[in-house]
């Protein structure tokens, strides 16, 4: 099964949405709670960097039975240091991006805890693409 | 203990009703920055927070946490109230300051996650 959820860059009012399906989909495959509390975490987390961070981008969920991968992919100022980008602590969030309760520098480690593989690729003024993957057994 | 306890014991409001207000809680987190309480994996926790906006509820929503507390009497919006009742989250609020709550609620027996 494939599904493709739009994200819109700066719109914090609708942040999440496509995380949020997401994790309707998996209750109703019945997926163990504490997996799919793992997978939205992580899937939130990155679509949150794409609303802060970038300006669109677009998630790709393909699952069957026995892995979920997410591909989120964004048109943006992509991540010069990703070495660095990863260390927690480390932000470039915008004063705004910070009074809505995020820019604690960490996101991608939270991500790379929830998640069995993480890929990022990262091209500067171009954009970045976050892979996820995770077993369901 | 249950919502109900920590509306007695905050002098909080509920100000939505999820599905699951008779829920046990035994574990509190209180916090602002959503990255922080996205690290936290445990259940049967609430949720103590001076932030007010509609991602605190889809942090909530994400983390499977059933139980949101305002304090300082922060204003709860009708769009931050839908998003929480679809998910079934009960939303309350007390006038009490950050520190009073945690307090009160920890001297209740709530316990924290670390
Ligand atoms: N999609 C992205 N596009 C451009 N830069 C990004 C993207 N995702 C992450 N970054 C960069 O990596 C940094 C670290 O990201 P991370 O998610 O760990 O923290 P944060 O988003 O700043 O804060 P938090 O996630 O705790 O709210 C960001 O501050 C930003 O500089
Ligand atoms: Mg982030």
């Amino acid at each position: 099964m494939e599904f493709n959820y739009e994200i819109e860059g700066g719109n914090f009012s609708h942040a999440g949405t496509a995380s949020s399906e997401v994790k309707k989909l998996l209750k109703q495959l019945n997926v163990n709670p504490a997996l799919i509390k793992r997978i939205v975490v992580a899937l939130y987390e990155a679509e949150v960097n794409v609303v802060a961070h970038a300006y669109e981008g677009v998630m790709n969920v393909v699952f069957d039975n026995n892995a979920i991968v997410v591909k989120i992919a964004d048109k943006g100022p992509g991540i010069p240091d990703i070495n660095l980008a990863m260390q927690e602590g480390f932000s470039t969030a915008s004063p705004a991006v910070r009074e809505m309760g995020f820019g604690a520098g960490m996101g991608l480690p939270n991500i790379k805890k929830n998640c069995d593989e993480l890929k990022i690729e990262s091209e500067v003024n171009k954009g970045t693409t976050v892979t996820m993957i995770t077993h369901l057994n | 203990m249950t919502a109900e306890d920590v509306i007695k014991l905050t002098e909080a409001v509920q100000v939505c009703t999820g599905n699951q207000s008779h829920n046990e809680i035994k574990y509190a987190v209180a916090a602002d920055l959503m990255s922080d309480i996205l690290t936290v994996n445990t259940d049967e926790l609430l949720l103590i927070t001076g932030m007010a906006n509609l991602q605190v509820i889809r942090t909530a929503e994400m983390s499977d946490i059933s139980t949101v507390l305002f304090v300082r009497g922060k204003n709860i919006t009708e769009e931050m109230c839908e998003l929480a009742k679809e998910n079934g989250i009960t939303l309350l609020q007390s006038k009490m300051s950050m520190f009073n709550v945690c307090g009160i609620l920890y001297k209740a027996g709530l316990k924290p996650v670390f």
